[in-house]
C-alpha cells in the first residue's frame, strides 16, 4: 500500500529508488514504512516489501 | 532591528504570520505572502498525491532558505496523530519549529487542551519548538508555558470565523502571566482585528482565512501588515485613558471675549 492506495512495486526497490521513479528524489518530503519513520541515510538501504503500509508525505498549503 | 520578534532563538522584524491554505493556487499564495511581509508561514503536512507527484510544491513556491517554515499538525484528533505528524514534518527537513493543533471537535474546531498538553510534553522533550494553539485559557497557556513550549498561541475566535477577539480579558490575562511570546492564533476577520490584537500587546498574531478568504487577498494581505504595524506602534507608544467627559484639545486661555 502506498499512500493507502494498493501500488504495484517492484521486487526489492529501495526506498531511493521508489522516490527516483515518483520524481520526488529532489523534494522535501518524509518517508514511513509500517509507521516507522525511514531516516534520509536510509533511503539507499531499504527495500520495501510485499505488503508494507508505506506513507510518503510532503508540505501543502495550510494554516 | 528595533523592536525585533524574537522566537526560538531568532529574531523577526514582520509580526504577522501567515497560512498557506485556501489560495487558489501556489502563484497566488506566494504574492500574497510577499504581501503580507510574514518571514514565518504555516504549512500542512499531507500525503503526496502519487499519481501526479511531479506536479504540486508549494516549497518551490515559499524558498525555505527565506522564509521561516512552520509545519502544524492541523486535522489532528489524537494526540498520537499529532505527534506522527510532528515527527513527519520534522524529516521533511524544514527546522523543528511545530504549530501543534490538536482539534477536539469538528464543528467548531476548539482544541483538544488535555491532548494538546500531553502532545506537547511529548514533543518538547523530543526536541521541538512547540508553538500550541489552544483555547483562550490563561491556565491552559501557564501550563503549556511550563512544559517548555516556546510560545503560546491562544484563539481569537474559532477557525476561519472571522469573529476576531472574542474575549479580550482572557488575551490580556494570558498577556500579564506569559514569559513567552503570546501569538494570537485563529479568528481574526478583518484588519482592525489584528489591530486590537497587536495593540493588547501580543506579540504576533497568526491568520490564514482572513487574507486567503478576502475577495481581494493581495490587498488584504497589504492590509494586514499594516494593521499589525499599526497596533504593535500603538501598543509600544501607550494609548491614553477611556474617559466618559470631554477633555478638550485646544487651550482655553487666550478666547475672544
Amino acid at each position: 500500500m502506498l499512500n493507502g492506495e494498493p501500488h504495484q512495486l517492484d521486487e526489492g526497490l529501495t526506498v531511493a529508488a521508489l522516490l527516483t521513479q515518483l520524481g520526488l528524489n529532489q523534494r522535501r518530503i518524509a518517508v514511513e514504512i509500517n509507521r516507522e519513520i525511514i531516516g534520509r541515510d536510509d533511503y539507499a538501504l531499504r527495500a520495501v516489501a510485499n505488503g508494507d503500509q508505506i506513507e510518503i508525505v510532503h508540505f501543502v498549503g495550510g494554516g | 532591528m528595533t523592536d525585533p520578534f524574537d522566537l526560538a532563538g531568532k529574531s523577526y522584524h514582520s509580526r504577522l504570520i501567515v497560512g498557506t491554505g485556501k489560495y487558489r493556487d501556489f502563484t497566488e499564495t506566494k504574492r500574497a505572502v510577499e504581501a503580507s511581509g510574514a518571514q514565518i508561514v504555516t504549512v500542512a503536512v499531507r500525503r503526496v498525491n502519487i499519481t501526479d507527484a511531479a506536479t504540486e510544491n508549494l516549497l518551490a513556491f515559499l524558498d525555505p532558505s527565506h522564509y521561516t517554515i512552520l509545519p502544524n499538525t492541523a486535522g489532528c484528533y489524537p494526540a498520537e496523530e499529532a505527534i506522527r505528524t510532528a515527527r513527519l514534518a520534522r524529516e521533511a527537513g524544514v527546522g523543528t519549529l511545530l504549530k501543534l493543533e490538536v482539534i477536539g471537535d469538528q464543528q467548531t474546531l476548539f482544541p483538544d487542551v488535555t491532548a494538546t498538553i500531553e502532545a506537547a510534553r511529548t514533543l518538547v522533550k523530543e526536541g521541538f519548538h512547540v508553538l500550541p494553539y489552544v483555547s483562550d485559557d490563561p491556565i491552559a497557556c501557564k501550563k503549556l508555558e511550563e512544559i517548555g513550549c516556546v510560545a503560546v498561541m491562544p484563539l481569537a475566535a474559532p477557525i476561519g470565523s472571522g469573529l476576531g477577539i472574542r474575549n479580550p480579558y482572557n488575551i490580556r490575562i494570558i498577556l500579564e502571566q506569559s514569559r513567552v511570546p503570546v501569538i494570537v492564533d485563529a479568528g481574526v476577520g478583518t484588519a482592525s482585528d489584528a489591530a486590537i490584537t497587536m495593540e493588547l500587546g501580543c506579540d504576533a498574531v497568526l491568520m490564514n482565512t482572513a487574507i486567503a478568504g478576502a475577495k481581494d487577498p493581495l490587498l488584504m494581505a497589504a492590509a494586514m501588515r499594516l494593521a499589525v504595524d499599526a497596533g504593535r506602534k500603538a501598543f509600544l507608544a501607550g494609548r491614553i485613558p477611556r474617559k466618559l467627559y470631554a477633555t478638550a484639545s485646544s487651550p482655553i486661555e487666550g478666547l475672544l471675549a
